[in-house]
């Protein structure tokens, strides 16, 4: 076996465990009710799209992917944590969260569900395009992880886990992303880090005025608009 | 280089809107800015009309006749918001409070460039950060107010649509994964046309598919639409123009940009979506309309109802059905504006959103009344109006085609909306004059006696200019505007 043979079966390996492991953290939103845990797990989502994105640019030789796994270090590890502490404040994150709409057993269970549907999604689609390995492998846990973000959004019931389920969601679709579009054009790339820094700061603001005026940010059960 | 122009002027409107010059300076600038924008923007229009597509910047920035249409209607319905605004917005904050008139102008300069740039994007990745920008600066105007029901409305709105923009994310990369497979060509809505007959149709379907839910968040389908109505109650009037009377549309726009996609056989399908969606919207919004009990509330059903009625006329997919529908965007962007229009002169006069703690309105206010009255009649459909050849044109293009059933269902829904939407305004205008403050504080700080809240002369000047075309379209309709809808259908690609 010659050399860039070995290296490459060494990166989608590599990049194989990045998606599992990316997948458990999405699982990880959908349960853990420490609010400063999931935070940290959101910081390590988006640093292993990054890993994923560097070992993809190797492989396909591609500047925007670089950039984009430097993009994503910059905007999602160190901006938006430091944003979201900013604007929602410490005690939002010391909390725990009490109550779920549905118990975690029975949420994970529909999770698993979800990861499977979203593999029945993909299959078609990756034979249809003759896809490669590594879109293989980003594109249906991508689509999983995107799905449940929507899931963790549904379930949860305080602010900061929901705004975190639509940030891992963007996630999930650039997981997928950088291996089915490796050269979106740069400007949009661009203009996507900073759209999901936007999303982070509204969403944050948004949360702290909430926490002002109602002091609480169970968003879940606000219901003064609820009609009769 | 109209469409750049547009894009700057709007973009350093927002930025002169922060000067702390006194509190006309903010509203002025806003008001010049849209009136240019207005102007250069029926210049595109026109351009449109002569050669096909404008470009200022070749695969960024450009507008054929599809955008040109939505573009317009952008720029006249942020025009008529920027006048109304002026007095609205003097009205509900507090004397004094000049810095949150500044941040008021400032949003609503950075949302009209948001909106104003979806239809000049050409790129589809660009479209969709656009999309997602109405979204995040249209945040802190439905919250303007500050109270805890408008925070929780601004809650659900930018929950909801962020999980929208997050899934059709995932399909524009999908269209671009489509794209790329057997065409070098740029990621714009033409080139996406080229390279539409060698993409797989698994990937295509899906990517539909993606961009429809997630879009579909944003326009309102049923079962997507909770946050329409909590966000429209509670939003300023002139907000809920922009958001309901061009928002809406502009984001279908970039659904309905995706049939053409679709070859002659599956383009059923794809209408088949359509329909579906939309009848259900439909028919969940005129049944709402009739139990509901908040007059901003029934103007935002009926936005998700007349949305329906689009989506419908669109997935029919003859020729003379996407000629109704692009009529119907149009009749439904001024018609929705003059009806907020008139809810804003309503809530101003009367101080409550409540339907039944209002009772003969057209002696309390008589401009508030007889606005309300026109908008409500035009919204329903009622026959000299816009809306009514809108959906009447829908109506006959589905029938000649023998979709019996669609076109059945969809007459019936009209016609329950029709009811419900008059049965409300009726039991506002009309009976002796009476206000019963039930929950409500009085807003505004304003006399709640009858008769004593004058409208504002802006206020008015907007009423008036929105009325105008909504009466006059429905007799008469402009050569040059039948043309660029004309163009803008056939951009569509219905089978004739």
């Amino acid at each position: 076996m010659s050399d860039p043979d070995l290296l490459f079966s060494f990166l989608t390996k590599l990049n194989a465990l990045t998606g599992g492991v990316f997948l458990l953290v999405a699982f990880g939103l959908v349960a853990i009710r420490q609010m400063l845990t999931c935070l940290r797990l959101y910081v390590f989502q988006s640093l292993l799209l990054a890993i994923s994105a560097l070992m993809l640019g190797y492989h396909y030789g591609s500047i925007h992917l670089f950039v984009v796994a430097g993009l994503t270090i910059i905007a999602k590890v160190f901006i938006i944590p430091w944003l979201l502490r900013r604007t929602v404040g410490y005690e939002s994150y010391a909390k725990r969260e009490i109550s779920q709409a549905i118990n975690i057993p029975a949420s994970l269970l529909i999770a698993l569900a979800i990861t499977i549907f979203a593999y029945f999604i993909a299959n078609p689609m990756l034979t249809a395009a003759h896809a490669g390995i590594f879109a293989r492998v980003n594109l249906p846990i991508g689509l999983a992880c995107l799905i449940l973000g929507a899931f963790t959004v549904t379930v949860r019931r305080e602010a900061v886990p929901q705004l975190l389920g639509i940030l891992a969601m963007e996630n999930g679709a650039f997981f997928a992303g950088i291996a089915i579009a490796p050269t979106l054009p740069l400007f949009a790339e661009l203009a996507a880090a900073f759209d999901v820094l936007i999303i982070a700061l509204v969403m944050g603001l948004l949360t702290m005025k909430i926490h002002k005026t109602l002091g609480k940010t169970a968003v879940g059960e606000l219901i003064a608009l609820k009609e009769e | 280089m109209e469409l750049l122009f547009i894009l700057l002027i709007t973009a350093v409107a927002a930025a002169l809107s922060l000067i702390p010059l006194g509190k006309r300076f903010a509203p002025l600038v806003t008001l010049v800015a849209s009136l240019a924008v207005f102007f250069l923007s029926i210049q595109a229009a026109l351009a449109t009309l002569r050669g096909g597509e404008v470009v200022a910047i070749q695969d960024w920035l450009a507008c054929d006749s599809l955008a040109a249409l939505i573009l317009l209607l952008a720029a006249f319905v942020g025009l008529t918001a920027a006048i109304f605004s002026w007095g609205y917005i003097n009205a509900i904050v507090e004397p004094g409070d000049v810095r949150k008139i500044r941040r008021y102008y400032s949003r609503f300069n950075l949302f009209l460039l948001s909106l104003l740039a979806i239809p000049i994007f050409a790129n589809v990745a660009m479209v969709w950060i656009a999309v997602e920008l109405t979204t995040l600066f249209a945040v802190f105007l439905v919250s303007f107010e500050s109270t805890p029901q408008a925070l929780e409305a601004a809650w659900k709105f930018i929950v909801l649509t962020g999980m929208g923009a997050a899934l059709a994310l995932f399909g524009v990369l999908l269209l671009y994964w489509g794209l790329r497979l057997g065409h070098p060509g740029a990621f714009t809505w033409t080139g996406l046309l080229a390279a539409a007959p060698k993409m797989p149709a698994a990937l295509r379907n899906t990517a539909f598919l993606f961009i429809l839910i997630g879009f579909g968040t944003k326009v309102g389908l049923v079962p997507m639409h909770t946050w329409i109505p909590e966000a429209y109650s509670q939003a300023p009037s002139p907000i809920c123009t922009l958001l309901s009377g061009i928002e809406t549309s502009a984001v279908l726009y970039c659904i309905l940009r995706l049939l053409p996609l679709f070859p002659r056989a599956a383009v059923s399908r794809a209408g088949m979506w359509f329909i579906i969606f939309g009848l259900i919207s439909t028919g969940v919004a005129a049944f709402l309309m009739l139990k509901t009990k908040d007059y901003k509330r029934l103007f935002a059903y009926s936005t998700i109802e007349h949305m329906g009625i689009i989506m419908v006329g669109a997935g029919l997919g003859s020729f003379a059905a996407h000629l109704g529908a692009m009529l119907q965007i149009v009749a439904h962007a001024i018609t929705k504006s003059l009806c907020f229009f008139a809810a804003g002169a309503t809530l101003m006069a009367t101080g409550t959103r409540n339907i039944p703690a209002i009772r003969g309105l057209i002696r309390i206010s008589p401009l508030a009344g007889i606005f309300l009255m026109i908008g409500g009649l035009a919204i329903a459909g009622a026959p000299p109006f816009v809306v009514f050849l809108g959906e009447f044109s829908i109506l006959k293009a589905g029938f000649v085609h023998g979709h019996y059933l669609v076109i059945g269902l969809l007459t019936l829904f009209i016609g329950v909306a029709f009811f419900s939407i008059m049965y409300q305004i009726n039991q506002m205008v009309f009976g002796s004059p009476d206000i019963i403050l039930i929950d409500e504080q009085s807003l505004f700080g304003r006399s709640t006696l009858p008769g004593r809240n004058i409208l504002p002369p802006t206020c008015i000047i907007a009423l008036i200019i929105t009325c105008i075309p909504v009466i006059v379209c429905g007799v008469y309709l402009p050569d040059q505007l039948y043309q660029l809808l004309h163009n803008a259908a056939a951009v569509l690609g219905g089978y004739r």
